[in-house]
């Protein structure tokens, strides 16, 4: 059966539809994210923003991050983190995801002996999971707690059947890393990498396209058409213990 | 002391059984069961790691009172310092080893140091450290090997191998050994107060936990080693020093014994300056760590464990029954027992707060909680480590000229 297109749809359907809707923003940053794919790595600058006014707290980018990347239990890149202001009845609830803040001048990457974690030319930080050798000193190194340590643990281990799902490689820097067999990133500390592995491939990260509430954007903040250079120039712009001097790359909208 | 020697073989027999089901579980299960993660990511292995290489580093300070500064009172029991200090580093070493979630990978230490990073600087100097105590304790033992080269079995044919067929003991060769004794001695000071110095400032750099980063903390481990290495060291000489019911072995004892008490004196005074500056700052993300170490779940390890029975305790023993060795010898067990409980919390509370509010509850799971108590795997482990360590020194006691009553009574004749 032919699919109907827009000329054949009945005219009073045509002439009523709306102009005015806006572009999806997933729409205007996947072009952002082409245009910036097509400049050398390192005039590249992946900012990530969370308008913390439009997280409904659903948890939803944590769990697309699980399932993009196959953490296991125990690791964890993006958790939202909950607080509650104020006292019953005047209470309300404030949630903050928590994803690798990417630091410009990062505490864990000085620390690792081995320099197994570095940021990359375009400002993410990432982990050789080749070379680490599961000392852990960057995860005590980090202000932010973003970094874990796989343990090497299964959320099915214990049940009548180890699911197959879980024995699956993940793709993480573009390469496939087969837990099952014992070896990396089991014993390894891992972290958010702003899924490199899927931006290489022209697509946002998972965090992203997965939002319900259309909170989080992400872009390259070298590139002064792009969604987030618009956004981290406004004046309600705020960051992870600025005082720190680490220079997160991830911007919060209050 | 003998029946104190058999208690130690037994217990170093027993650890070494029982907790090979640690082992076991490490090698074949991994990081499964343990009760570090990614909150907590440290935990009983990293505090016996740094509480042994203390013990090591102060074993090995005291040593240098021999060789480097010619203390007379603790020549003959510079050896067993030394030697006391290898077995303890080779144990600290090795814990700290299986910790690494890939030991396989342990050379890339070697392979690809990271100079910006203070662990890439322990690796060398751990390895500058033991090459240094090796060469010192062989020259220290050279002259007692050639003398026990004449024993009879397998002892005799050792002390034989080891010599490496350097037999000369006429007075110009031991007095060349001497003087070789004394650089390397000098040469292990700045050694030993790097190194372990080195450890305390891979905690003191991390401006991640307020706890740690402190300009402090690298005396606080320096002045902790020589506590806790003295200490355990003032057991060792009671137990299996030279000329045991001697008036000089007493003296020793009680010497060492007086030496303790001066550095638990002053590592009261640094905790004191630590924890009343920290507490009064009152900015409460710094204070959290301390507030836990005190008040916390955990708080009956720093009251009970460390200030009762690792500071007041042997305090009044040595004070009132300083002039015994065997309250001496006691005391001194008690303090290096003890000290794990400092060295542990040292670490752990300085983990175990949540950096962001709201973290704690925001995804949970193992590893991801900021409650810390060491599983039994991690635990046996730990003993197995230890025990092996202590039977490693059983053994070497009785087959190295570690300690030679005739000898050390021919050294005194002769001066």
């Amino acid at each position: 059966m032919p699919v109907a297109t827009e000329r054949e749809l009945p005219s009073f359907i045509v002439a009523n539809a709306p102009t005015d809707i806006p572009e999806d923003p997933l729409i205007r940053m996947q072009a952002d994210l082409a245009r910036a794919l097509k400049k050398p790595l390192e005039q590249r600058r992946w900012v990530m923003v969370i308008d913390l006014r439009k997280c409904v707290g659903c948890s939803s980018c944590t769990v697309a991050c699980i399932a993009e990347n196959k953490l296991p239990p125990g690791v964890v890149y993006r958790p939202v983190l909950e607080e509650e202001i104020g006292t019953y009845p005047n209470v309300t609830r404030k949630f903050v995801p928590r994803p690798c803040m990417q630091c410009d001048n990062p505490p864990c990457v000085p620390v690792c002996p081995v320099s197994a974690t570095y940021k990359r030319a375009d400002g993410i930080v990432v982990i050789d999971y080749d070379v680490c050798i599961g000392c852990r000193y960057c995860i005590a190194a980090c202000p932010y707690s973003a970094r874990s340590f796989d343990n090497g643990r299964y959320y099915t281990s214990g049940t009548p059947q180890l699911q197959a799902y879980e024995k699956l490689p993940n793709f993480e820097y573009g390469e496939s890393w087969d837990r099952s067999q014992g070896g990396s990133p089991i014993g390894n500390a891992r972290k958010c990498q702003f899924c490199t592995h899927r931006l290489d491939a022209g697509m946002l990260p998972a965090c992203v396209t997965t939002c319900i509430g259309r909170a989080t954007y992400f872009g390259d903040a070298n590139d002064s058409q792009a969604l987030v250079s618009h956004l981290i120039g406004s004046p309600n712009v705020t960051r992870l213990k600025e005082e720190m001097g680490t220079e997160p790359k991830v911007y919060y909208l209050v | 002391m003998k029946n104190l020697q058999k208690l130690l073989w037994l217990v170093a027999i027993v650890g070494f059984v029982v907790g090979a089901y640690g082992l076991y579980d490490r090698v074949a299960h991994g990081h499964l069961d343990v009760s570090y993660g990614s909150y907590v990511p440290w935990g009983l292995w990293v505090g016996a790691y740094i509480y042994l290489v203390g013990v090591s580093a102060g074993a090995f300070l005291i040593s240098t009172l021999v060789y480097a500064f010619g203390v007379k009172k603790l020549e003959k029991i510079g050896k067993l310092a030394l030697f006391t200090a290898i077995i303890a580093l080779g144990v600290s070493l090795f814990s700290i080893w299986l910790d690494l979630g890939h030991p396989e990978r342990a050379l890339e230490l070697v392979l690809r140091t990271n100079f910006r990073s203070m662990m890439g600087w322990m690796i060398w100097l751990y390895s500058a450290y033991f090459v240094l105590l090796v060469v010192e304790l062989w020259f220290a033992l050279r002259a007692d090997f050639v003398a026990w080269s004449a024993r009879p079995g397998f002892v005799g044919s050792l002390a034989r191998i080891l010599t490496f067929g350097r037999r000369d003991v006429s007075a110009g060769a031991v007095a060349r050994d001497k003087s070789l004794l004394r650089v390397l001695g000098s040469l292990g000071v700045p050694l030993a107060i790097a190194f372990h110095g080195g450890v305390g400032a891979l905690f003191g750099v991390v401006g991640a936990r307020p706890y740690w980063n402190t300009g402090l903390t690298p005396i606080m481990f320096l002045i902790g080693a020589l506590l806790s290495g003295g200490a355990l060291l003032t057991f060792v000489v009671l137990v299996f020093g030279p000329n045991q019911g001697s008036a000089e072995h007493r003296d020793t004892v009680v010497f060492l014994g007086q030496i303790v008490l001066g550095l638990l004196l002053l590592d009261v005074l640094l905790e004191w300056a630590e924890y009343s500056i920290g507490l009064y700052s009152a900015i409460p993300a710094d204070v959290a760590s301390m507030q836990l170490v005190l008040f916390g779940p955990f708080a009956w390890v720093f009251w009970g464990v460390h200030v009762g029975l690792g500071v007041v305790v042997p305090a009044l023993v040595l004070i009132f029954r300083g002039k015994s060795p065997v309250w001496a010898g006691g005391a001194g067990l008690l303090i290096a027992i003890t000290f794990l409980s400092v060295r542990l919390n040292i670490v752990i509370p300085g983990l175990a707060v949540p950096e962001l509010q709201g973290l704690a509850n925001a995804f949970t799971g193992p590893g991801l909680t900021f409650d810390y108590f060491p599983t039994l795997t991690e635990w046996l482990m730990q003993i197995w480590i230890v025990s092996t360590g202590l039977l490693a020194f059983l053994i070497g006691y009785r087959v190295l000229p570690i300690v030679t009553p005739e000898r050390a009574g021919a050294g005194v004749m002769g001066e």
